[in-house]
């Protein structure tokens, strides 16, 4: 039995600003401690160090020396100038130093013994000059490529992690990937404070970047990969929210839109801040249905922002003014909000963050996303899973009502093909369409509708003039009765 | 051969390294420039800065400012050979 005791209190923190990191981190990277962040080519390491240094300069007040071993000072602002980050004010306003150390093998002689103290009083100088606490060495390791001599390079790198800690420096320490290792050249053996992983995969054309903490001494942390996005607004890391099922149930109910329908869930519509589950193949009306449910809800007041991937707005208004259901007065009155976007455009997680972007700005009560078949067609199936899970609970998290339509290719699989996302979702409404007598019939059921009553009936319905109209299963029946009497 | 060298000699304080790199570099300057080299020798413990336009890493490193093109020797300069080789004083000698 050991009688060792742990200290349990969590180690200081220094928040990295980043979205999303500092969640999974539970408050950021060790504190006065260097972390090392490693990953292949292009997988964002440099643009997560420089993000921390721009976050702490800007936001944190504490200033920053960026060392870069790799492009020089013009090219790394011009990179990141991109994705909207302007290190030129920052170094004028001695918030930030860029120092760019280059090493050629072919430019040097050695001859004897040496270290590497140039680089400890550059950075000392340039650390004591602005006051900085963070630090990023990007990526040290070039160095191995640079000098011979690899015994005197490790001890001064060991010597060097060591010097940070000693100064209290939060150092976020670049490696790029190795064979069997975090690092080409082992660098976590001496780094061992904090550990993270990025990876950038393409499946499909469609590239997904996933973040890892590896390792944190002292702290508890998300183990998952986490995807993250990189773009104009810097990195996000997903998901933005904690995948817990705590949100609050409520028993507020909300209408279809349709009386009917209503009557066929228990004679109230749906559950607030619930998830429905439209589907169906093509042209049975999923749409249409989705409109009123929009209609209704604009009519109480509420707003709504409605995702399309498949028409543009003014298609989809045009439709539904077509069938009896005026869009148009929702859209002027700032109600109704559209987004819409080409599925294929993007990866998941964009969608996702682009999404989540548009509820935060818009903060609608009710979200439509028509069809969400066309998203669960850009990535594997766990991916989509995994996306959907986040969509889904960041929106029962806000109280948002959701209403997703799902396109089936054919009849038989109707059921099938939204297995992986039905469980996500508490109503699910089926609509199909039946050719009999040289008529098509439309047809509507729920096919499941959690904590309520609702009707097992296959209804019959119509799309007129006056939108849906779902007729009483007495109706139904005579109308195939009458059908065959006129025949 | 009659140029002139105009060496710099970046040290950090009077280490033992340090010391050591001078004398190697005066000996060897003596007995293969004599009266056609200028050393200047900068303290990167007193002057910090001046590390960054000759992208000063390792040290010792004795930079041939003159004549061009600009050449970096690392270390005590213990290897004369080696030295003379980085000068440019003695042809670099195909490796095995």
């Amino acid at each position: 039995m050991s009688k060792q005791r742990f200290d349990r209190s969590e180690i200081q923190k220094t928040p990295t600003g980043i979205s999303g990191l500092d969640d999974i981190t539970n408050g950021g990277l060790p504190q006065g401690r260097p972390t090392l962040v490693s990953g292949g080519p292009g997988s964002g390491k440099t643009l997560l160090g420089v993000s921390f240094l721009v976050n702490g300069a800007q936001q944190f007040a504490e200033p920053g020396v960026l060392m870069t071993f790799e492009e020089n000072a013009q090219e790394l602002a011009q990179d990141v100038r991109s994705l909207g980050y302007d290190l030129d004010t920052l170094v004028a306003q001695k918030k930030l130093i860029v120092d760019y150390i280059h090493v050629d093998r072919s430019e040097i002689e050695e001859t004897g013994e040496y270290d590497l103290e140039g680089l400890f009083v550059r950075l000392e100088h340039a650390i004591r000059q602005i006051g900085a606490k963070r630090v990023m060495l990007d990526t040290i390791e070039t160095l191995f490529g640079g000098l011979k001599d690899t015994g005197v390079l490790r001890a001064e790198l060991r010597r060097l992690f060591r010097w940070l800690r000693d100064h209290e420096i939060t150092a976020v320490v670049t490696a790029e990937r190795g064979d069997q290792m975090f690092t080409r050249q082992g660098l976590e053996e001496y780094i061992t404070d904090a550990v993270i992983s990025l990876d950038h995969r393409v499946h499909e054309q469609i590239s997904t970047r996933r973040i890892r903490v590896v390792k944190y001494r002292g702290s508890t942390h998300g183990t998952n990969e986490y995807p993250f996005l990189i773009n104009r607004d810097g990195i996000t890391v997903l998901p933005v929210t904690s995948l817990l099922l705590e949100h609050e149930a409520t028993n507020e109910r909300v209408s279809t839109g349709l009386p009917d329908l209503d009557a066929m869930l228990g004679g109230k519509g749906y559950y607030r801040a619930s998830t429905v589950l439209m589907s169906g193949t093509a042209g049975t009306g999923k749409t249409t249905l989705a409109a009123h449910f929009v209609g209704a809800a604009c009519a109480r007041g509420e707003k709504c922002l409605y995702f399309l991937f498949e028409e543009s707005p003014q298609q989809m208004i045009r439709n539904m003014r077509a069938a009896g259901i005026d869009l148009q007065r929702w859209h002027d009155k700032g109600l109704l909000k559209f987004h819409a976007d080409r599925p294929d455009r993007h990866g998941l997680e964009t969608h996702l963050l682009e999404m989540h972007h548009a509820v935060e700005m818009f903060e609608p009560d009710v979200v439509v996303i028509d069809p969400i078949t066309n998203l669960m067609s850009i990535g594997t199936q766990p991916d989509v899973r995994a996306m959907l899970t986040r969509v889904i609970d960041y929106l029962k998290t806000r109280g948002v009502t959701a209403l997703f339509t799902s396109l089936a290719t054919s009849a038989s699989n109707l059921e099938a093909t939204e297995a992986m996302i039905s469980s996500l979702m508490d109503t699910w409404v089926l609509v199909a369409v039946s050719e009999k007598e040289r008529k098509r019939n439309r047809w509507i059921y729920v096919l499941k509708s959690r904590g309520m009553p609702h009707s097992n009936d296959v209804r019959a319905f119509d799309i007129g003039d006056g939108g849906v109209a779902i007729q009483s299963p007495r109706s139904a029946k005579s109308n195939g009765r009458k059908a065959r009497k006129s025949r | 051969m009659s140029e002139t060298f105009a060496l710099k000699l970046y040290v950090a304080g009077r280490t033992p390294k340090a010391v050591r790199a001078f004398a190697n570099l005066r000996k060897i300057c003596d007995e293969h420039l004599e009266g056609r080299y200028s050393i200047e020798v900068i303290d990167l413990v007193e002057n910090p800065q001046l590390g960054r336009g000759d992208q000063i890493l390792a040290l010792p490193t004795l930079v041939r400012q003159l004549p061009t093109p600009i050449k970096k020797i690392i270390g005590d300069l213990s290897n004369t050979e080696r030295v003379l080789v980085g000068l440019d004083l003695r042809p670099r000698r195909p490796s095995k």
